[in-house]
């Protein structure tokens, strides 16, 4: 049964500009999913649907039965968290246990539950020793971790996650990536829009494609990097491994380094 | 020749305790292009900050050890002089974009105009820096209007019109698309062929092993390798600095360890091919 699902939905600036253009898309619960295309293609528009962030101005969002258009952002943000983009649009603390402690405390949660949310998530996000530090003397990619702790903490069904792999160094990166796995093992479905084509390889299953205000393809990841002709519509390349399977003209279907060398391992 | 000599260099942050650079030596050569990689917290951009002379001459703090640009110490370089020898480009370009001018044209223009230069000369300058990055259709439209990769090529023509002979680059493409990402490595190959010396922090390593020439990995402060991109980006130890490999690279390792060896671990998607085919060709006569 589908947890959360747009149809028809469409979103369109109080100026007239349309961001997004009937979009239909379905998650379940557990599932993890790769938002992928250019700047401007309608992926941060679409994922602030979900959260009730933005209201569609055509066509419904319903979260688990909630219409998003019958409950304000504050009761959604229960079952569906966002991390923005930009960690300074998010972050407004003085310091990083009480940023994260704030969605649970406003949650009503009791006093010991609300320590529990905190100390996980801060765990998960690597951001423990950070916890009485103010999170602006933080470096970026740091306090892009202490927005994560704070959805974390919310501890609901579905987290949606804006860019992280933006500007991460490689133990970021491997932090991203288990932070995932544990988060999906639990059940939570999680929903990330990236750049990174081999982040999505390593860490994901189901791609969905954005291109021109309109999701042009929702697939298998191997589907979808073996369709160039999506690709190109979306201005995307290959995954680096895929594209050198393409260009030897061996296998249709490799994504990855331990492929690539089974298949040559057959041409020996 | 080396443009920038740095020896010894130890820093540490006004309020800090510990060191952000310790012992640090690195030779920069005119017109290269130098990759500054690893983990976060590393050091990539204090040492930027060095040698642009934000450090010591704005943030103070406890510089140890020498730091010369061409043969003279930064401690002695005046920050305007600087300026026009080292240009930076930061990270995030609505911190670079003046917020002063409503067009392109002029944003370009605002550094040559505080220089005092002379208004006819200024207008040449940002006509032939616009055709040369190909923004001409930006030109008249407001900084804050443009998309991330249009403002990254803005913020960098705001800095190339100057002239600088070194430019000093901080993750260019870390807010951007694919796209955008691509449009900003033409600009710094273009830079590169023009014999400028450049100082690049990115973690896109695929790109850095197609561009660069030089790579100082920094851990913790320290230069843990550097040498020729070739040297480093082959050399798994990287890894343990936590600095990332590209993928070609990794699969050249990948194939070593299978009994599959391709004879030399490849860099880029060019020479993975290469190294295949050749492989395979062995494969059929053998």
């Amino acid at each position: 049964m589908s947890f959360l699902t747009l149809t028809n939905a469409s979103f369109a600036y109080p100026n007239g500009y349309k961001a997004v253009d009937r979009v239909n898309m379905s998650f379940n619960k557990g599932e993890s999913v790769a938002i992928v295309g250019q700047n401007g293609a309608g992926k941060t528009t679409t994922v602030k649907m979900m959260n009730g962030l933005l209201k569609p101005s055509e066509g419904d969002v319903v979260i688990d039965g909630w219409n998003t258009r019958d409950y304000t952002t504050a009761q959604i943000s229960r079952k569906v968290g966002y991390v923005f983009q930009n960690p300074d649009d998010q972050i407004f603390h003085n310091d990083v246990y009480s940023e994260i402690e704030f969605g649970p405390r406003k949650l009503g949660l009791p006093e010991e539950q609300v320590k529990a949310n905190v100390m996980k998530a801060a765990e998960l996000a690597g951001v423990v020793p950070f916890l009485k530090d103010n999170p602006y003397n933080l470096p970026y990619s740091m306090r892009k971790f202490v927005t994560i702790a704070s959805v974390i903490a919310m501890d609901s069904s579905v987290i949606i996650l804006d860019e992280p792999t933006a500007g991460q160094d490689l133990p970021a990166m491997e932090r991203l990536a288990n932070l995932i796995e544990t988060l999906n093992q639990e059940g939570k479905t999680i929903i990330t829009i990236t750049h990174d084509m081999e982040f999505v390889v390593n860490n994901f299953h189901r791609v969905i494609v954005m291109a021109n205000r309109q999701v042009i393809a929702d697939d298998d990841k191997r589907a979808i990097f073996w369709n160039l002709d999506v690709l190109e519509r979306a201005m995307l390349k290959q995954p680096h491994i895929s594209r050198l399977g393409y260009s030897l003209g061996i296998g249709h279907n490799i994504l990855a380094i331990p492929e690539l060398a089974d298949e040559l391992a057959k041409h020996k | 020749m080396s443009i920038i000599t740095i020896k010894n260099l130890s820093y540490q942050y006004p309020i800090s305790e510990s060191d952000a650079l310790k012992d640090v030596s690195v030779t920069i050569e005119r017109g290269k292009l130098y990759a500054l990689v690893g983990a976060n917290g590393g050091g990539k951009t204090t040492l930027c900050n060095v040698i642009r002379g934000f450090i010591p001459h704005f943030y103070k703090g406890d510089l140890r050890g020498e730091v010369l640009i061409e043969g003279k110490d930064i401690r002695e370089w005046g920050m305007g002089e600087l300026s026009q020898k080292v240009g930076y480009v930061f990270q995030n370009p609505f911190t670079q974009i003046s917020g002063v001018k409503d067009n392109v044209f002029e944003e370009i223009a605002f550094g040559l105009e505080n220089l005092g230069m002379e208004p006819g000369l200024i207008r040449e300058k940002v006509d032939q820096v616009i055709r040369m990055l190909e923004i001409d259709y930006l030109r008249d439209k407001n900084p804050f209007e443009l998309s991330g990769g249009q403002k990254q090529r803005v913020a960098l023509a705001s800095i190339i019109v100057m002239e600088p002979d070194v430019l000093v680059i901080d993750e260019p493409t870390s807010q951007l698309d694919p796209k955008g990402t691509e449009e900003v490595f033409k600009i710094i190959e273009l830079m590169k062929n023009k014999g400028k010396t450049i100082i690049l922090v990115e973690h896109k390593i695929e790109l850095i092993a197609e561009y660069a020439d030089y790579i100082i990995l920094l851990n913790e402060g320290e230069v843990a390798m550097q040498g020729s991109t070739r040297e480093i980006l082959t050399d798994e130890r990287a890894l343990t600095f936590g600095a990332a490999l590209p993928q070609y690279s990794l699969f050249g390792m990948e194939m070593r360890r299978r009994g599959m060896d391709l004879g030399s671990i490849p860099l880029t998607e060019k020479e993975a091919i290469e190294a295949v085919k050749t492989w395979m060709k062995k494969g059929v006569n053998a």
